[in-house]
């Protein structure tokens, strides 16, 4: 690997639609990050921060600007080679969770697996592994509709994280969760990030989420506002 | 890659379990219904070829008037002298039967029995492929004095005698007796569905004198000699019943030539229309079951194309979630299609056996159903997940 930073934005746009009812979601950001970090993105809605979430998760392209990661730019691969960066370094937790309806837990989980081609024994193993350190042993065959929201969204986590991923990325995680459930769930998140060394990268609007961060970069109208450290706590 | 890619297709299969079986139900009974119309008609088409070629081939039916069969009352009956004119001139004619025809009822003991008595000669039985079960045919003076002695059909038989041997027994039809000496072999429905077999022949001149009271002949049947040409004969036969019946050059002809070809030809013309208009009525369900595929697939979409987001997103390749969507509906159409020819070849073994009609296997539609359902499959299943799969993941994510 080159001493490269994990991530590095320089000048990305996203500008939706055309002509006078074109909107403009980002206007200009640059970002490092550096791997091993625990970064919330936070700002008012409409400020970009979910823009700039998809942008850095190869989910949507950036209208100008460049995006490396690892050293790669982003933004002159293909959509295959997009999909097998996804596949192999990036894991995603999304506020609406999006787990396959009618599907058990243990096949939601093996899914990335099976993209990345893992024989099914290894498959199983890693994936009934990843439920457990989501302490949701004993739930493998249950499907969504019968999870409840923090269940679903460990589920979520598990699947994310089955693959070892360089990076995890939550678009509002907590949002459609109390409080506990919230706690729970960001005590995962920054388990996985302080024992497995997964780079975490998190957009949430709620500071008590931010507060687990190590960096909270905060964004108002498609700029970087303000960009901190927390300290070494948390 | 592929192996995993069933694995999710079949995964996919079990887990829209509902979606599944309404698709696989829309093609099972599509392609069920066109196979069965099809093959129905087929077996329908065979058996009127079957009976036609029963009557006995290189026939010649003349008739008086222009249209074969009811409604020719307009134009004279022949005579007998026509008939021994077609005998003497026709040399290309193995046997010349003079037919004259009569509904009458005949009574044997306390029952009776509502009949066609037809008056003819022994080449009667030999045009129309008629054979002897028991007993024999009119010997030469029953024939020419007109006694009065019948050959009945196994119909009358059975409506008369029930199980017992008729042969040597007398029957009454209208005031005379009438001693039964022969019993055919029975035929069954004749091409144009009435039952042959519900017959009674007596020598012409029997029933000219003792039932029509007339001269009159109702129809000529002619059989043609092996291997003379049946056009010439028919032309031949023509001509000469212009002159006897003296039609002027250009007045149309006031009676009518048929041959078993051409009539075979009406015939299974007719029931070939009628297979193709149910093959389309068929091929309408099939549509409408198609359509009712396309509506479970476009009810689907959104689920769909935000599945394909969840895909995409994990790391899935276009072309990994677009073989899992094409495998999907190719499993879930041939499948369907499979139990459609099953249910079809069932479905029209037992009708054919309840309708009389042989059973024919064509694998031509067979084939074509089946690649029909599976076109309709892969057209409703797989394109809307190509336009899904082609978008921006995060675009497909949020598919409202």
């Amino acid at each position: 690997m080159s001493d490269a930073p994990l991530i590095r934005l320089s000048g990305i746009t996203k500008t939706y639609g055309r002509g006078q009812a074109a909107l403009q979601a980002l206007k200009g950001i640059d970002l490092v990050v550096e791997a091993g970090d625990f970064v919330a993105i936070m700002g008012p809605s409409g400020s970009g921060k979910s823009t700039a979430m998809n942008i850095l998760g190869c989910l949507d392209t950036p209208t100008r600007g460049s995006y490396e990661f690892q050293g790669v730019r982003v933004e002159q691969l293909s959509r295959n080679q997009r999909a097998l960066l996804r596949r192999h370094y990036l894991g995603f937790v999304f506020q609406g969770f999006n787990l396959l309806a009618r599907t058990t837990a243990l096949e939601n989980v093996e899914l990335p697996l099976i993209y990345r081609g893992e024989p099914s024994a290894a498959r199983h193993a890693a994936a009934r592994a990843a439920l457990a350190q989501v302490g949701l042993q004993g739930w493998e065959h249950h499907s969504p509709g019968e999870l409840s929201g923090g269940q679903q969204q460990r589920v979520a986590i598990a699947r994310a994280i089955v693959t070892r991923p360089a990076v995890l990325l939550a678009d509002e995680p907590t949002g459609n969760l109390d409080t506990r459930n919230s706690q729970e769930i960001m005590g995962l998140i920054s388990a996985f990030n302080r024992d497995n060394g997964i780079t975490v990268l998190m957009v949430t609007h709620e500071p008590d989420m931010a507060a687990y961060a190590r960096r909270v970069i905060r964004f108002v109208d498609g700029r970087v506002d303000s960009d901190r450290r927390n300290g070494e706590a948390a | 890659m592929l192996w995993n890619t069933l694995l999710l297709a079949l995964r996919a299969i079990r887990r829209n379990l509902m979606r599944s079986i309404l698709t696989i139900l829309g093609i099972v009974i599509g392609v069920a219904a066109v196979i069965t119309m099809v093959t129905l008609g087929n077996g329908a088409t065979r058996s009127v070829s079957d009976q036609i070629s029963s009557m006995g081939s290189n026939l010649l039916m003349v008739a008086p008037g222009q249209r074969f069969g009811p409604g020719s009352e307009g134009a004279p009956n022949f005579k007998s002298a026509d008939v021994e004119a077609i005998r003497d001139q026709l040399t290309a004619a193995a046997g010349v039967a003079p037919v004259v025809s009569k509904t009458a009822t005949a009574v044997y003991q306390a029952r009776n029995w509502s009949t066609v008595v037809n008056g003819s000669t022994n080449d009667y039985f030999q045009a129309g492929n008629w054979e002897l079960a028991s007993g024999r045919s009119f010997s030469e003076t029953e024939e020419r004095a007109g006694k009065a002695v019948c050959v009945i059909g196994e119909t009358v038989r059975e409506k008369l005698f029930g199980r017992q041997n008729p042969v040597g027994s007398e029957i009454r039809i209208k005031q005379f007796a009438c001693e039964v000496i022969g019993l055919l072999k029975a035929k069954g429905q004749s091409a144009m569905g009435s039952d042959q077999d519900d017959t009674v022949v007596m020598p012409l001149r029997t029933v000219q004198r003792r039932l029509t009271g007339s001269q009159d002949i109702n129809r000529v049947t002619v059989s043609v000699k092996e291997g003379a040409s049946i056009d010439a004969v028919k032309a031949q036969l023509t001509q000469l019943l212009r002159e006897r019946r003296n039609i002027g050059e250009n007045e149309e002809d006031d009676f009518r030539v048929m041959d078993t070809r051409q009539i075979a030809e009406t015939l299974t013309g007719t029931t070939r229309i009628l297979t193709m208009l149910l093959g389309a009525v068929a091929a309408v369900s099939l549509l409408v079951g198609g359509i009712g595929i396309m509506n479970i697939m476009l009810v689907s979409v959104t689920e769909r194309t935000r599945e394909i987001g969840i895909r995409l997103a994990i790391g899935a390749l276009e072309r990994e979630v677009l073989l899992q969507f094409l495998i999907e509906a190719v499993v879930l159409s041939s499948l369907g299609g499979l139990i459609g020819i099953a249910l079809a070849t069932g479905a029209s073994i037992a009708l054919a056996g309840m309708m009389g009609i042989p059973y024919l296997f064509d694998p031509g539609i067979n084939l074509l159903s089946f690649l029909f359902s599976a076109a309709i499959g892969v057209i409703f299943g797989y394109f809307p997940a190509r336009r899904a799969a082609g978008l921006n993941p995060i675009d497909a994510l949020r598919h409202e």
